[in-house]
């Protein structure tokens, strides 16, 4: 079987932080962790490429994902494995991406993950097999999946005992027993304390590890974002105003307030009546500037960035909050102020 | 850091550092006060938000903002 393996710019070895803005690129074989998974595998696997790209890159330059699956499909492989991305965020999603892509295309992909990255529900049609955390976990993780990738060989489909994780494609199956008596059984269980059993599964919101504090705020670069749906007037990028898949960026140079009539609000989920009458109500430019003037902000990020926060998916949303922090760790800012409605 | 009205929600995904605001329309103003009132909110609104976010948290944490004085 041709495999061809996808990696970050740190486990291929090109470099840390520093790197994550390397382009897409193959190289011949297996590289980092493909190796350990090629000696997993056994003598009728075989790695004929490594695609490897930076994080910042592959989350978030548009097209990335596309360059990259030229560069899987180039090499013509009978797979595509992506990972393990532990719970790197920016790692997982473009895993997850890919993988979608080549499903898409015909080319059968397997993504690694930790079940808290917010690649996971990116990945499907592909299927995900769980990994560790954190990269120490390598070792079982390439266990795992070398078994999964021998059961797609066999021909296979991945389920929860091979470790899948994360959406699963629904199959009708006949139960055992009728949704009343399961029901009541679940409702006991539940007044005995059980507060885990369940038929369906809640999406989990994972945790959020607090960054560090910014020293001083008059020597940082601080950036306005919103979910409010604040677009200029007119809507001329078409944000949805519901169940957004996008996000966009607006320009803030120049300005030092946001004028009456010129910017809008598309929200779909309050009325928007204040906002319009006066944008600063959803984002706060005018006295942004104020302390940037006073010196209390270092400066001012150029652009905001805005989405519409409304029955917006909770994978949607991670992804955006991925894509968000790369952006603007990539243009030096420090700190960000998010605007929720 | 997150300014926004619906703490509960905002506590319950984790955010960090968290400004509470008086309306869900209008995170960053009040409409039933005066403009210069209004903007004198914003102010401490930003001030609160810019405190928050110089000071170290283990969770979700919110950060009231001062009264008007």
């Amino acid at each position: 079987m041709r495999i061809v393996h996808y990696v970050n710019q740190f486990f291929a070895g090109v470099g840390g932080e520093e790197a994550a803005g390397h382009p897409p690129e193959v190289r011949e074989g297996a590289v980092g962790p493909g190796r350990a998974l090629i000696a997993q595998l056994g003598p009728d696997f075989e790695i004929v490429a490594t695609v490897l790209c930076g994080d910042d890159y592959a989350a978030s330059a548009p097209g990335a994902t596309e360059e990259l699956l030229a560069l899987v499909r180039e090499a013509a492989p009978d797979l595509l494995v992506a990972g393990p991305a532990f719970t790197s965020g920016r790692y997982g999603l473009a895993c997850a991406r890919l993988a979608a892509a080549c499903s898409r295309a015909g080319i059968p992909a397997v993504v690694a993950m930790h079940p808290d990255n917010p690649g996971l529900d990116e990945a499907a049609p592909a299927p995900v097999i769980e990994s560790g955390k954190i990269g120490r976990e390598m070792r079982a993780s390439i266990e795992r999946l070398a078994g999964a990738i021998k059961t797609l060989a066999r021909g296979e489909e991945l389920r929860e005992q091979d470790g899948r994780v994360g959406r699963v494609p629904r199959h009708n199956r006949l139960a055992d027993r009728a949704a009343a008596p399961r029901a009541v059984e679940l409702l006991l269980a539940r007044l005995s304390g059980d507060r885990e059993r369940t038929e369906v599964p809640l999406p989990s919101f994972g945790t959020i590890t607090p960054s560090a504090p910014i020293e001083d705020p008059a020597q940082a670069r601080i950036a306005l974002l919103t979910e409010s749906a604040l677009v200029p007037m007119g809507n001329p990028d078409r944000l949805e105003s519901a169940r957004a898949t996008r996000w966009l960026r607006y320009s803030l140079e120049g300005m030092d307030e946001l004028e009456q009539g010129v910017y809008q609000s598309v929200h779909g989920g309050f009325s928007t009546v204040a906002a319009n009458a006066d944008p600063h109500r959803l984002l706060p430019l005018d006295v942004a500037r104020e302390l940037e003037r006073e010196g209390r902000i270092g400066t001012l990020h150029g652009e905001y960035l805005v989405t519409a926060g409304n029955g917006t998916q909770v994978a949607t949303a991670r992804a955006f909050g991925v894509e968000w922090a790369a952006e603007l760790r990539q243009a030096g800012v420090q700190a960000a102020i998010l605007t929720a409605t | 850091m997150l300014l926004c009205n619906l703490v509960s929600i905002a506590i319950r995904v984790g955010a960090p550092r968290i400004v509470p605001t008086r309306g869900i329309p209008f995170p960053t103003g009040d409409p039933e006060l005066g403009p210069e009132e209004e903007r004198r909110l914003r102010r401490r609104l930003l001030d609160r938000a810019l405190e928050a976010l110089g000071t170290a948290v283990e969770g979700p944490t919110v950060f009231e903002a001062a009264e008007a004085s």
